[in-house]
């Protein structure tokens, strides 16, 4: 028996192979063709449909460098990402401290389903919701005033900040998750020692904890960063006439203009500029790690 | 043994059965391309056509000009019946998608008005390439509620007293066409881009939102949140009549944009005789009464079928006034170039605005 399995260990990739094939097919079929049939489309002049002429052309990425609007735009997208991953932070990490070395049994359960929740629903589900509590005569706007003893008028809706909370909430269960499982993993002896050496609690908490929970941290910020930054829903319901965003344009190019190629330059420039900007920030990250 | 060999045999069956039904019923089916919840997709007309003809229809729908028209190029011969706006049967025609009607097979075609009918957009060689269904007008809707007495001018959506309480379309053209009416241009032939555009800057800080669909508009007068907009005719009486919203229509003393709908046949359709038969069932004047009555809708270009509305209905009395016929300029075919440069214009006055 103890021989069979070492020669089987050692055979490594062979036996492997039939495991692995269903998830390479399916990120051939699933990913590659279709993105390579984007890169394809955004060398194009027009979609080939019957009876309209193409050629090849750079004139869909040098669009993006003759007009300043979408430079704004890409701008205004990547603060909107950095906003949004910094609020992230502020709210996820805390709850997923306290979810990690806290709370333990039943209450952490029950906490834990509150943070995943909003996974559970839909995306416009959610938007929408958020317009209801939002908007002047809204939910929030009669709340406060059946409970403040003076008018205030609170009307968030179609505005930046609208679009901040509807994105923060859509993707803070992000950083809770990843946060978590890098805190959880923390051995308890080692804050533990750091306090019996004399370290106040927040000199435990920047040299130990936030250190050694860095991973996760860079994990979450690069899941929220990315998605948000060509985000196009939320800006689009919840930001009115501010809701103009990189993203908002790509989908004007797909849906309402039917401009395809263009709509694909503009996609892979953004692809560009945010591998980029993880590739530069990938070694002061790791050096702060 | 025996049992495998039969399910073998009863599935050969029933495929082969169920191959000749659809056959069968492909030869039945008209297949309709329209705007969503526009008419030819109401449950009680779907019903009636079924009825009388034995025809089935199968509705599908598009959200844009350009989706439509990439519809019909990527799916030949799947439609019997394409809803096109006048304004796009120019290039539907000129890329060989829609073919010549046989209008002698339509019974109401005569009660069609002249000027319609007779449209050069629609009309090719002596070809009729376009039957006129319904037209209406891009003009303005009130909210009842803000105002005493409803509005004559354009010039309302500029008065501060509306600032942050005003909806405009996301529509790169028809924003342009309104800033060449408020401008006093033609919005066929805009000679003053920079006018234009000087309008539409001043209005941007008016403006709460932008509206994508008639949802979009009814749910902001519902929860009270603007005052005036721009809105189309069939949309306003929609909101009004089915939706019970306060909702006026305003056809501002500057002019508004009209449009003309009209129903073609794309080529290679495979029941050009279903077509026709849904074609002038959506002409005829009891389809038109119904929807008007029922749902709300823009006005038909039958004449019998405006004259069956009672006298003092919308569609019949304001619209149809010749004061109104003056005001309002239909609108012509738009050229890849001019959409191409409006998109950029709209898209420079959504993003200095934040």
């Amino acid at each position: 028996m103890a021989d069979q399995l070492a020669i089987g260990s050692r055979r490594g990739l062979r036996p492997a192979l039939p495991l692995l094939l269903p998830a390479y097919l399916w990120l051939t079929v699933a990913i590659f063709l279709p993105l390579s049939a984007m890169v394809f489309f955004s060398f194009m002049t027009d979609l080939p449909l019957a009876g309209k002429e193409w050629s090849f052309t750079l004139g869909n990425y040098a669009a993006f460098f003759s007009q300043s609007l979408y430079s704004t735009l890409l701008f205004a997208s990547l603060r909107l990402g950095l906003e949004v991953t910094l609020w992230c932070v502020v709210i996820g990490y805390p709850a997923a401290y306290v979810l990690a070395k806290v709370l333990k049994g039943r209450s952490r359960e029950a906490i834990f389903l509150l943070v995943i929740l909003p996974f559970w629903s839909n995306g416009l589900v959610r938007i929408f919701s958020w317009a209801m509590v939002l908007r002047e005569g809204g939910i929030l706007d009669t709340a406060l005033n059946a409970v403040l003893p003076f008018k205030i008028n609170i009307d968030l809706m179609y505005s930046y900040p609208a679009v901040i909370i509807g994105l923060v909430h859509s993707y803070v269960p992000y950083m809770v998750l990843t946060c978590y499982l890098t805190l959880q993993a923390i051995d308890d002896s080692l804050i533990e020692a750091g306090r019996s050496l004399g370290a106040s609690r927040r000199q435990v908490l920047w040299r130990v904890i936030i250190p050694l929970s860095m991973p996760g941290l860079i994990a979450g910020a690069a899941l929220i960063f990315v998605p948000v930054v060509g985000s196009f829903m939320e800006p689009r319901i919840l930001g009115g006439r501010t809701g103009t965003f990189y993203g908002t344009v790509i989908e004007d190019q797909f849906v309402a203009v039917f401009n395809w190629p263009l709509g694909a330059a503009l996609s892979f420039i953004l692809l560009a500029v945010v591998l980029i900007i993880l590739a530069l920030a990938a070694p002061v990250l790791r050096r702060a790690g | 043994m025996r049992m495998p060999r039969l399910t073998a045999f009863l599935t050969a069956t029933a495929v082969f059965v169920s191959a000749f039904t659809l056959a069968a019923q492909a030869a039945e089916e008209v297949h309709v391309l329209n705007w969503k919840g526009y008419g030819a997709d109401e449950p009680w007309a779907v019903a009636n056509f079924e009825k009388a003809t034995g025809f089935k229809v199968v509705n599908d729908f598009f959200n844009s000009e350009q989706e439509m028209l990439t519809k019909i190029r990527t799916n030949p011969g799947l439609y019997d019946v394409v809803m096109i706006n006048a304004a796009f049967n120019d290039q539907a025609m000129a890329g060989k998608l829609i073919q010549p009607i046989d209008v002698s097979k339509l019974s109401n075609y005569a009660d069609i008005a002249k000027d319609k009918a007779g449209s050069p957009m629609l009309n090719h060689d002596g070809k009729v390439y376009g039957v006129p269904w319904v037209w209406g007008l891009t003009a303005l809707a009130i909210n009842d509620k803000s105002f005493d007495k409803p509005p004559t001018s354009i010039a309302e959506m500029w008065d501060p007293a509306h600032k942050g309480r005003v909806i405009i379309r996301d529509d790169a053209v028809e924003a342009v066409q309104f800033g060449a009416i408020a401008s006093g241009q033609n919005i066929n032939d805009i000679k003053d881009m920079d006018a234009v555009k000087a309008k539409l800057t001043s209005l941007m800080p008016q403006v709460k939102t932008f509206w994508s669909s008639e949802n979009d508009w009814n749910q902001m007068v519902a929860s009270n949140q603007i005052d005036i907009g721009t809105y189309w005719s069939g949309s306003a009486d929609r909101a009004k009549t089915h939706f019970k919203l306060p909702v006026s229509l305003v056809i501002p003393q500057e002019g508004a944009v009209a449009w003309l709908d009209a129903f073609s046949i794309p080529v290679g359709s495979k029941n050009v005789a279903g077509a026709e038969a849904f074609i002038n069932y959506m002409i005829d004047p009891k389809f038109y009464v119904e929807w008007v009555t029922k749902v709300g809708a823009p006005v038909s270009a039958n004449t019998k079928a405006v004259d069956a509305l009672p006298e003092d209905a919308f569609n019949r009395k304001v619209m149809g006034s010749p004061d109104v016929a003056k005001r309002i300029q239909f609108q012509a075919p738009v050229t890849d170039a001019q959409r191409e440069k409006y998109l950029a214009l709209w898209q420079e006055l959504k993003v200095n605005v934040k």
